[in-house]
């Protein structure tokens, strides 16, 4: 009881501390631009941008490209991390298969996706589909590499146990296998999905005709920097809430983890 | 009293076991005639893990194997459970050549090695739902070993709740919910402190003596094997061979006083003897 508090009561100071940081990181930067006089167009004040996102949010323009750009990130990170799960399980449970896919997938991946991002619009139009797949081909390398490691972190104790009770392969798979790969999977998904929203906005940015990146080039052609910062404010708001649902599975999913007790003094 | 034989090889005082009486498969559970294991290391080199063990096994017979690390007791014990290949030489168990895991067995391990995401219940009723066997009426069954080791109570509670001594109680309870005719044993008690330690071994003296079920377990410490087995099987190590094995015959029920008395002590001497004759580690 106490201990929970305890906890509770250093939680509270931790946020009370970042968001006295916060305020008093957004007091300078107000006090800075006005004091120095620096123009808005190179630095608006946090004032104008909280103005900026006030009023986008009002308006039905916004709406249409947030909704598309959230439809992106989405629709990349379900196609690209099935994509990659299912790889990372035919990999993990034939070696041969990893013998000859394998050095491809990394030799894939070793290209940076914006540099094939064109490539992709040109093949899949300025419309929504490029975007998705330029995501997809984003999110489905950490749940590749994830599913693969945790496929074969099963304790090898585990596995003899399962099989003196005459288990088959595919009762050690499902009893133990894929519940050992289940955190492992989890760290994929968190990665993959913040990558999503970059993976999103590359795409937007190469061509596109919708969405919060291809308004945050039309509002930087209008030198409305404070709009720009104001979409930037969103898109972080995006990554922040996704991967706190991520999170929220994993505590519900991989509820073991959490169960492993107190942490080691000075670890 | 007490026939103390002493120092006499196996080979002298029971018939060789290579020589397969034909007539006689009624009388052992396990067989086992020549058995090897060597393991190749990565540079090439072979180890001689198990060299030429001969063992009969009776039903009910409650057998320990004792010996210092590195002499193949475990390497045995995971042959008998089938998740080993051997080498070389013939296990029979119960009639048949030893293939693979059997249903007839019940193992514990070194470590408790439960699944941290089932419960205490979940993780007694392993074999059953691996081995599809009626769900309620073993149940009901494992509940009642859970009671009978002192856990009524944490039925639903996960593994990291538990203490080591709880944990291997779970781990048990796993090994006899399918009710197996042959338990094997590798070090169950090895992690536990002294006292934990006594009251487990009573316990497991109980639970043999209630449900004559043959049981197969490996040790270190000397007293545990005496105090438990009807025979003792000693090993030494490079290469792990058996060069005794001595029957004891200590009246049962066994109390834990027993192990003060000198004939207990005539026992564990003539164990060690083994031990310090040939060099290696005194247990």
């Amino acid at each position: 009881m106490s201990a929970d508090s305890k906890s509770l009561n250093r939680l509270a100071g931790n946020l009370l501390l970042s968001l006295t940081t916060f305020v008093i990181f957004i007091i300078g930067w107000e006090a800075a631009v006005r004091g120095l006089g620096i123009s808005k167009i190179v630095l608006p004040p946090p004032s104008a941008v909280a103005i900026a996102l006030w009023e986008s949010l009002w308006q039905g323009e916004l709406h249409w490209h947030l909704a598309v750009t959230i439809y992106e990130i989405l629709a990349g990170f379900f196609v690209g991390s099935i994509g990659g799960l299912v790889l990372g399980f035919v990999i993990a449970l034939s070696p041969p298969i990893e013998r000859i896919f394998y050095p491809y997938v990394v030799a894939f991946q070793t290209i940076p996706k914006v540099a094939i991002a064109p490539i992709i619009v040109i093949w899949f139009g300025y419309g929504v589909a490029s975007k998705v797949v330029i995501t997809a081909t984003i999110a489905f390398f950490p749940l590749l590499a994830n599913t693969i490691i945790g496929l074969r972190s099963a304790p090898q104790d585990q596995m003899e146990m399962l099989v003196s009770y005459t288990a088959s392969r595919w009762q050690v798979f499902r009893m133990v296998r894929l519940l050992q790969a289940l955190p492992y999977i989890f760290v994929g998904l968190d990665v993959a999905i913040v990558l999503s929203v970059i993976g999103a906005i590359v795409g937007e940015f190469v061509g596109a005709k919708a969405g919060l990146g291809y308004l945050i080039l039309q509002k930087n052609f209008n030198f409305d920097m404070a709009g720009t910062f104001a979409i930037l404010i969103i898109l972080s708001l995006i990554g922040v809430g996704l991967h706190w649902l991520i999170g929220i599975a994993q505590r519900r999913i991989v509820f073991w983890m959490d169960m492993a007790g107190e942490r080691v003094i000075g670890a | 009293m007490n026939v103390v034989t002493q120092f006499v090889p196996a080979s002298l005082r029971r018939p060789p076991s290579g020589v397969a009486d034909s007539s006689a498969h009624t009388d052992y559970l396990v067989r086992i005639v020549g058995l090897e294991k060597i393991y190749r290391t990565k540079d090439g080199n072979d180890i001689h893990a198990l060299q030429n063990i001969n063992l009969d096994i009776q039903p009910a017979e409650f057998i320990s194997i004792v010996g210092p690390s590195g002499c193949g007791k475990t390497t045995l014990l995971k042959i008998l459970a089938g998740i080993l290949k051997r080498s070389a030489g013939e296990v029979t168990m119960l009639g048949r050549s030893l293939s693979g895991p059997s249903r007839e067995l019940g193992v514990v391990f070194q470590a408790p090695v439960l699944l941290p995401w089932r419960t205490v219940l979940q993780n007694v009723m392993v074999p059953v739902e691996v081995q599809k066997r009626d769900r309620a009426e073993f149940e009901a069954r494992a509940r009642k070993l859970i009671e009978k080791v002192g856990l009524s109570g944490f039925e639903n509670k996960y593994p990291s709740e538990l203490s080591g001594g709880m944990q291997q109680r779970v781990g048990i309870c796993r090994a006899l919910v399918h009710d197996p005719s042959f338990l094997l044993m590798d070090e169950p008690f090895g992690a536990l402190d002294a006292m934990t330690r006594e009251s487990m071994n009573e316990e497991l003296q109980r639970i043999w003596s209630e449900s004559r079920k043959t049981i197969l377990l490996v040790t270190h410490s000397i007293s545990e094997a005496v105090y438990l087995a009807d025979r003792v099987v000693v090993m030494t190590p490079r290469p792990g061979r058996i060069v005794d094995i001595i029957p004891v015959d200590l009246p049962r029920p066994r109390h834990l006083g027993i192990q003060t008395t000198p004939e207990f002590g005539r026992f564990v001497a003539d164990i060690r003897h083994h031990f310090t004759s040939a060099g290696t580690v005194t247990v």
